[in-house]
């Protein structure tokens, strides 16, 4: 299995192995060559060609220099990605090892192939290159998609963790190392107290997210899942704030003691650097979001905005020595809500995408670096500096966890159980950012430099390699399921009703907001924030209006290809069949049970599925549309059966079944003000937003034009009771949707698949043909009805 | 904490409430705000729309069913006791309250024997106290993907009823639904953590 998921890696990496090498001999002068001939004769020509004065035009020349350090970033770039690829191929080593592993790998290869063949590697990773183009885009890109309801539920504990854990992790490793400095056998004695605060506080930043994917399967809780993000999320930020001080520091103090009054203007250095950070990104994310406001006629730069404004808001941050980090990561935070609901679809998926891209780009990056790094010259090694930095690393990590939980566990509402605190505690990898930190210290203050940085990598790959594979069995294990008996077709069905009925009543609950202060934000999101940078006439969800779409054409789909009248369609026959009970054997039970697990849907997961490298296809996007459709068909079932249309209602009925308008409702003049109230209550995630098909203008089909405008008649036909204001109400109410302006949320809620049912039921009637055209038209009055709509098309 | 106690007081039969559900004052609040937030025009009761609006039970395979679990005996309006008279079953169960219970008193909401009665009403939709086979045959219909024909869910409809059926009606009695789901953890499976 495995020799076979490498094959595809294989022949294309050694082809790319087989480029990289015939650059890099072409460029410098070779001391060693390697396999290819053909390096020989490129080489024979080369120097033909260098040897002869340059008067003649040659016909044939290698202009290497020019292209070098693109070309050789865009190969490791490449290199990456195929490896990537190979490793997704294979079945079961994404969930054996977090990601990370891998581009390590990749790196230490590229890194062999550059010592071995003595090749300068260009320059690419240096201290503004790191902070400015290569730093922005990985935070980015965790801010974006950091889920924000469960992250400012928790924000109290996450902060607490967070900020206190990184502070006493960095702190504590610092020191602990300075004692051991102390002693003088390990020849340590002229790394002094700064210069260890320093490596404690570049050490302690932890990149946990990497192993989420490993236990996703397992079902890890929400709080688990916020609390890894949230520190990996603020970590990077508090350490690189920590870092920059102590540098700061350590350029001041070179030769002299450190102050109290110092000290104490750290202190205070370090929270206005961090709280001046965040104000400024939540500055320029409102910006950004009010901006996107007004871009629905060119949504091809909505991208841009959003990008550049999150780099701003970095480099603004910057050119005030605040964090930029913080800044970026705010700014996310904050226009990410907004964004959202303005920009169009399209728009949003490119977001999303480019932010991984983007990510993922530096990040390789950075690895390659690290290769290089490793297989070098450069390194120093002190077995009692780099092994107890391991170990100190560890202890501090599960005292910080342990003692931190367990006074954040007298305040919150659901403590963190010892296992999750264990799993916390093992998720602490380092990542590359520890590295760029160590990588990145100048050497006229840090004569050991090289010591540094070996134990930093020592450090990382110890903790993803070791750790990141083999928290994945950590977490199953502490996870304790009942896999190994063999449930029964009555338990597996029982089971997983049982799930779904959980998941649904969990719905109905909805979220608890532990905080007023949550509850009043949201009152004053609505009432200020929202007016200002929500686009006007949207639809309050778009996944909702997506959802719209896609049933639209897998309806068309489904029927076309005859799924919905084999099941959905089928008439329970009675239990007519003998009742004779067949002896069925094992296979066949096992049969059973396969094709029952196979099948049944899943149920609603409620903790949340980040993976940091891979935007995740959407599954369950897939089963919610064939549930869907499948209650539609049986809500058009049971009309059929009995129920006629409410056309040729009188006025004043109660058709609750078919279409809900509330008719206790106020009149249009009182409407808009509820509208404020009840849009989005409560918990916009899980409440059914009302659903308004004026979409973008401009994107607006003529399905949905029409369908809002028969929402409208439904009311005034309750009101006035008679068809022949159909048409007039209808064209009415279109030309004033069409106004500028107005607030074009025509019904306050209507049911979501009832008014869908309508719709769907005029548009498919065409399409069905003669299954459903029997249906449309139960009685007389309805052809009248309907003949406007249709004449529409 | 001053509005927090007015807010109790604004619950109609609050004492009554707390006494047959066994909810802490604290979570019948919470779903007192709840109940308002869901009834969004401010009738006092739910109807059936009211929870369809909930965004997640539309895709639920469930969804019809859990709904119409709310509105017990056809009614078209839930009030809070009612609302809260259902969620009542999927409070986490509480060891040492079992122990302290009083034999005299009925079973609380959230016992198992009452947990799998709700479940069991999911399946039995005339209430004649068994499922039939299909009844079961629907049940499964909903929860199965659409690439299972129609033959092998009859198949699997028929396995389960005989599994479970021992006095040979053909149907699964309430009793023999139990029977066999006594190895399941149903407190833990219909439970709800924040219901505490």
């Amino acid at each position: 299995m495995r020799v076979q998921a490498l094959v595809p890696f294989g022949p294309w990496s050694w082809c790319l192995f087989l480029a990289t090498l015939h650059c890099c001999g072409a460029s410098s002068k070779l001391n060693r060559s390697t396999d290819s001939s053909a390096q020989h004769e490129l080489n024979v020509r080369f120097a033909a060609a260098s040897s002869q004065p340059a008067e003649t035009i040659s016909v044939f020349t290698l202009d290497y220099d020019y292209v070098q350090i693109p070309y050789e970033v865009t190969l490791w770039i490449l290199l990456a990605s195929l490896a990537k690829i190979g490793f997704h191929l294979h079945r079961r080593l994404p969930g054996l090892m977090p990601e990370s592993c891998l581009l390590i790998l990749v790196g230490a290869l590229v890194g062999a192939v550059i010592f071995g063949t003595d090749h300068k590697s260009p320059p690419v990773m240096d201290s503004s290159i790191y902070f400015l183009y290569l730093l922005p885009p990985i935070v980015l890109e965790s801010g974006y998609f950091m889920p924000t309801r469960p992250f400012f539920e928790n924000l109290g504990s996450i902060l607490w963790w967070a900020g206190l854990g990184a502070l006493l992790n960095a702190f504590g490793i610092g020191l602990s190392l300075y004692l051991i400095c102390q002693v003088p056998a390990f020849g340590l004695g002229d790394i002094n107290l700064l210069q260890n605060l320093l490596f404690g506080s570049l050490i302690s930043a932890v990149d946990p997210v990497a192993v989420l994917a490993v236990f996703e399967e397992a079902r890890v809780n929400e709080q688990l899942y916020m609390m890894i993000f949230g520190e990996a999320l603020l970590n990077d930020g508090i350490s690189v704030v920590l870092y920059n001080i102590l540098i700061a520091f350590t350029k001041m103090h070179k030769f002299e003691d450190i102050e109290p009054v110092d000290i104490l203007a750290g202190c205070a250095r370090f929270i206005i650097v961090g709280c001046g950070g965040v104000f400024f990104g939540v500055i320029f994310g409102f910006i950004s979001a009010f901006i996107t406001r007004f871009t629905q006629n060119i949504s091809a730069i909505e991208p841009l905005i959003v990008f550049m404004f999150s780099y701003l808001s970095y480099l603004v941050a910057e050119t005030l020595y605040l964090s930029g980090i913080l800044a970026i990561t705010a700014c996310a935070v904050t226009m990410k809500k907004y964004v959202e609901e303005n920009v169009s679809q399209t728009s949003y998926t490119t977001i999303k995408y480019f932010m991984k891209m983007l990510s993922s780009v530096s990040e390789t990056l950075i690895f390659i670096f690290m290769g290089v790094s490793t297989i070098g010259k450069n390194h120093e090694w002190n077995w009692a500096f780099i092994c107890l930095t391991l170990v100190f690393c560890q202890i501090w990590r599960a005292i910080s966890v342990f003692a931190l939980f367990y006074v954040s566990n007298r305040f919150r509402t659901f403590p963190f159980s010892i296992k999750d605190q264990c799993v916390i505690f093992y998720s602490g990898v380092r990542g590359a950012g520890s590295f760029s930190l160590a990588f990145l210290l100048p050497l006229s203050l840090f004569p050991r430099k090289k010591l540094f940085v070996t134990a930093t990598l020592v450090v990382i790959y110890f903790t993803v390699f070791i750790q990141g594979i083999t928290i994945g069995p950590l977490v199953r294990y502490l996870d304790v399921r009942k896999t190994n008996k063999k449930e029964s077709i009555n338990e597996e069905l029982h089971t997983r009703l049982m799930d779904h009925l959980k998941a649904g009543v969990e719905d109905v609950c909805g979220q608890w907001s532990h905080y007023q202060v949550r509850d009043k934000f949201k009152k004053f999101d609505h009432k200020y924030l929202r007016k200002i940078l929500i686009r006007k006439n949207l639809p309050k969800s778009s996944l909702v209006s997506l959802y719209k779409k896609l049933e639209m054409k897998q309806a068309i789909e489904m029927v076309e290809s005859g799924v919905l009248s084999s099941t959905a369609f089928s008439i329970p026959h009675q239990a007519q069949r003998t009742q004779e009970t067949k002896r069925l054997s094992p296979e066949d039970v096992e049969s059973m049970r396969d094709i029952l697990t196979r099948n049944m849907y899943q149920v609603r997961q409620r903790t949340l599925s980040y993976n940091k490298y891979n935007l995740q296809p959407q599954t369950s996007e897939k089963q919610a549309k064939e549930i869907l459709i499948r209650r539609r068909n049986t809500f058009r079932e049971s009309m059929k059966k009995g129920h006629s249309l409410p056309w040729g209602k009188p006025a004043g009925t109660k058709n609750i079944r078919y279409l809900s308008f509330p008719y206790s409702n106020p009149l249009p003049a009182g409407r808009d003000v509820k509208m404020a109230e009840f849009t989005d209550h409560d918990g916009s995630d899980s409440e059914l937003p009302p659903i308004t098909f004026n979409t973008h203008s401009p994107a607006e089909s003529i399905q949905e034009r029409r369908w809002t405008a028969e929402v409208i008649p439904m009311k005034s036909l309750h009101r006035a009771g008679t068809p022949p204001r159909f048409g007039y109400q209808r064209s009415a109410s279109r030309e004033e949707r069409l106004g500028r302006g107005r607030r074009a949320i025509l019904r306050p809620k209507p049911l979501f698949h009832a008014v869908d049912e309508e719709f769907e039921s005029e548009e498919e009637a065409p399409a069905f043909g003669s299954l459903l055209s029997s249906e449309l038209r139960p009685g007389g009055d309805c052809n009248l009805s309907h003949s406007p709509l249709l004449q529409r098309k | 904490m001053g509005s927090r106690s007015s807010h109790a007081a604004r619950i109609p039969d609050v004492d009554s409430i707390r006494r047959e559900t066994g909810f802490s004052q604290a979570s019948l609040l919470r779903l007192y705000h709840r109940f308002r937030a869901l009834d969004r025009t401010g009738k006092g009761y739910l109807s059936r729309m009211d929870l369809q609006q909930i965004e997640a039970l539309a895709v639920n395979p469930l969804g019809d069913r859990i709904i119409d679990s709310f509105f017990p005996d056809g009614s078209l309006r839930l009030d809070f006791p009612g609302f809260v008279r259902v969620l009542a079953h999927f409070r986490p169960v509480d060891e040492e309250e079992d122990g302290n219970r009083d034999p005299k008193e009925p079973e609380p909401l959230n016992s198992r024997m009452n947990k799998l009665r709700f479940a069991f009403q999911l399946y039995d939709l005339d209430r004649d106290g068994k499922i039939s086979r299909h009844e079961m045959l629907q049940v499964l219909r909903l929860m199965v993907g659409v690439q299972v024909t129609e033959e092998q869910l009859e198949s699997i409809a028929d396995r389960t009823v005989q599994e479970a059926d021992e006095d040979g009606d053909g149907a699964v009695s309430f009793l023999e639904f139990t029977k066999s789901l006594e190895k399941m953890n149903i407190e833990q499976k219909m439970s709800i953590r924040i219901l505490k």
